[in-house]
């Protein structure tokens, strides 16, 4: 392959090696010389963060795998034994359960990076895509882990969460029964869970070697969002960055650190500490702290949508579902060569306020009426239940086409006011949403009930991304942007 | 810089975060926060306390709770020598078996035995207790809300019910209580436990040398725990000051 250019290694051990396998030309390559932005801040430096949290959490988990029983009479026990018996066995255990934590506050970070810089934006859309779907497998393998101890959480946690894709139409309940093995959250759930939660972090693995393998054919973005144009503009990631991430590396372990030995429950829930009993309801049934945002949108739907909300909803968001479904038609079609041209005069539908407003009136019309016109809205569609579950795994699969929603050409949010504005008010609105999570279900505020609070911030939280993003693609005009990278750092250390 | 106020609000996502969940119980009574021995990163267990603690659980506790998580070695970490634990381990007898004619049998317990349960099993736990079973103790600080608070303020907190409440046979009022209804009847009082040094024989000191034990029951690595955080975060400050040098160093040419 590469070995016609490859350069000769003095060390006759090294080049013995490299001639046969060139993995140090490689490694060269891809983090010695690699041509890297000179003008990265610390955001850059969370993807490293969160693939050191991967490796800790992998290296972890493997030792604790070995003193861990996956069954209803051991797990807790196994778990206890592991915190006093095992040497060195609590740390192992305060690293794994805090690393969960801080494994998803990189992630957290690393998203909003993306987000902020628009690092998602053209030509970096699947290196993006990739990204959602480990955040997402990172979720799956989370909720798994939390059920391994089986403390009241765990069992009570599990039973809420797989109760969820009974939901699904038709095949809900089969699928339930399925990942029970049985009819409750039972002993085969457990090791059947244990036994995921043993690959997927691999599965996860294998992901992050494309993740990173995308980012080094299309480069790394910048907090400025505009190409390097030569090597004025790049520094060599080797020193520059490799000791600029130990650093940041180092300041993140040091915050990682107070958790794990002067506040290692903190994060946690107290009723874990009691052993699973399947008699015993907890009060309040709450999950990490990471999912409360989503576990908020998912209660926020308490209402039945009918027929006329249905279509009152297809029309809000009429371009979206159309451009994402020409989209992938025009994708799929153009990739078995079936030929475009029967799909030609289909062309992509821009964003009306007036689809919004139209298909809210209908929404709330068909709500109003609920129950009072044969059919049309005396006929249950989704049920609350269902709903909820759209919603809830609606708010991350929209990231997937996070490139699509967000066309705008300037990708950085320091030039563009009015989007930085309304990003940071979503990072509030994502917050007030971990607050309505982390409520009971029949907590007040302000004298209202806790879930109008959850659905108004749900709904703002899907129109930023299916109305105001589009919109401000068009519309918004941003401020002119910096000749070059290099030209802007020199403006910036002069000032 | 715009960049340091976006850190700000990243800062805030993280601390309010927990925050907020840990203050999600609802509506649990408020806990008076105590002053103990062993909060605080520097915090240890007070030994003498421990050691008076383990006197009430052994003398009242012990009768209804189980501890099922500590053996007798474990006792060294409260300042018993190993000959002490042995003792107090051959005050309790086990069962053991089954030996070579196939019989159980019983004998004196040794260091490596766990302390008994009460009960025969879970069962005979609730029958005996008007059907609410009393839980294990091992791990009750950390099973709770503020657990040692919490224990505090439970075993300090039987009064007469508030007019408008009506108990049931077997039911009693407790300010720390979620619902302030408990089975338990008022476990201590005043001059109960007869201490071997000068500590104040009251209801509130008990309560406090209890909360002690059972702290230590339930988080026994914490005293190395702290000690090895003290370790670990000197090295990684230094660590992270000598890499911010490099750092510099390494971008001089650059800025």
């Amino acid at each position: 392959m590469a070995n016609k250019d490859r350069v000769p290694f003095e060390n006759t051990t090294v080049e013995w090696i490299d001639s046969r396998l060139p993995i140090f030309t490689m490694l060269q390559k891809e983090y010695g010389v690699f041509p890297t932005p000179r003008n990265f801040n610390y955001f850059w430096n969370f993807g490293a963060i969160a693939m050191f949290m991967l490796v800790t959490m992998i290296v972890t988990g493997i030792v604790l795998a070995m003193h861990y029983t996956a069954d209803t009479q051991h797990s807790f026990d196994a778990v206890e034994r592991i915190m006093r018996d095992v040497n060195g066995g609590w740390l192992l255990r305060y690293i794994h359960m805090n690393g969960a934590s801080f494994f998803f506050v990189a992630v957290y970070i690393h998203i909003f990076r993306g987000m902020y810089y628009g690092s998602f934006k053209q030509p970096r859309e699947l290196l993006w895509i990739l990204g959602v779907l480990i955040f997402l497998l990172m979720m799956a393998t989370a909720f798994i882990g939390y059920v391994l101890p089986w403390g009241q959480m765990s069992l009570w946690g599990a039973t809420v969460i797989t109760n969820l894709f009974s939901a699904i139409p038709l095949v809900g309940d089969s699928i339930v029964t399925l990942l029970w093995g049985g009819f409750s959250v039972d002993n085969p759930t457990l090791t059947r869970f244990f036994a995921l939660h043993y690959l997927l972090p691999f599965v996860i693995f294998a992901v992050v070697f494309l993740h990173v393998w995308a980012l080094h054919i299309t480069g790394s973005n910048n907090p400025l969002g505009i190409d390097t144009k030569g090597p004025q503009d790049t520094l060599p990631f080797h020193p520059y960055y490799t000791m600029k991430d130990s650093f940041g590396l180092i300041v993140f372990i040091i915050v990682f650190a107070l958790f794990i030995f002067f506040m290692p429950n903190s994060l946690g829930h107290p009723d874990n500490y009691i052993p699973a009993d399947p008699l015993v309801t907890p009060a309040h049934i709450v999950p990490e702290w990471y999912f409360l945002p989503f576990y908020a949108m998912l209660r926020a739907v308490t209402f039945k949508v009918n027929l006329v909300m249905l279509g009152g909803f297809g029309i809000m968001f009429l371009p979206f579902f159309w451009n994402v479904g020409l989209g992938l038609l025009k994708a799929f079609t153009g990739m078995v060569s079936v030929g475009g041209k029967a799909l030609k005069p289909f062309k992509s539908m821009t964003t009306n306020p007036l689809y919004l407003v139209a298909g809210f009136v209908l929404v709330i019309a068909g709500a109003l009426l609920h129950g009072m016109i044969p059919l049309l809205t005396s006929v249950e569609i989704l049920s609350a239940k269902l709903g909820g579950v759209i919603v809830m795994f609606g708010s991350i699969l929209l990231w997937f086409v996070l490139p699509w929603l967000d066309t705008h050409p300037i990708r950085s949010a320091r030039f563009r006011p009015v989007y930085k504005t309304l990003l940071l008010l979503l990072v509030v609105d994502f917050i007030f949403l971990g607050y309505v999570g982390s409520q009971p279900a029949d907590a007040t505020l302000l004298g209202l009930p806790m879930s109008v609070f959850g659905l108004i911030a749900t709904v703002l939280y899907f129109g930023y991304f299916l109305a105001l993003l589009p919109w401000l693609s068009k519309n918004e005009k941003g401020r002119e942007l910096p000749p070059s990278i290099h030209e802007a750092v020199l403006a910036e250390n002069k000032g | 810089m715009n960049m340091r106020k976006n850190i700000l609000v990243l800062l805030t996502v993280f601390l309010v975060l927990p925050v907020s969940v840990v203050f999600a119980a609802g509506d649990a009574p408020k806990l008076e926060h105590q002053h103990w021995h062993f909060s605080g990163p520097f915090g240890t267990y007070d030994r003498a306390a421990q050691q008076r603690g383990l006197k009430i659980y052994r003398e009242v506790c012990a009768s209804c709770h189980s501890l099922k998580r500590i053996a007798f070695r474990n006792l060294e970490d409260l300042g018993y020598d190993e000959s002490q634990t042995k003792a107090i381990a051959a005050e309790y007898t086990v069962e053991d078996g089954p030996n070579d004619e196939g019989d159980m049998f019983e004998r004196p317990a040794r260091p490596s035995d766990y302390f008994p349960n009460p009960y025969a099993n879970d069962q005979q736990a609730k029958a005996t207790n008007n059907g609410a079973m009393p839980p294990d103790l091992s791990l009750i600080t950390k099973a709770r809300h503020h657990g040692p608070d919490y224990v505090y303020g439970l075993l300090t907190g039987y009064h007469e019910a508030p007019a408008g409440t009506t108990l049931l046979p077997g039911q009693n009022w407790n300010a720390a209580m979620p619902g302030h209804i408990i089975a338990m009847a008022k476990p201590l009082s005043d001059g109960q436990v007869v201490y071997e040094d000068e500590s104040p024989q009251t209801v509130e000191q008990y309560a406090k040398d209890i909360v002690e034990f059972l702290a230590w029951a339930a988080e026994p690595e914490m005293e190395v725990r702290k000690r090895t955080g003290i370790k670990t975060l000197i090295f990684l400050v230094v660590f992270a000051f000598v890499m911010y040098r490099v750092k510099k160093r390494i971008w001089s040419d650059v800025h």
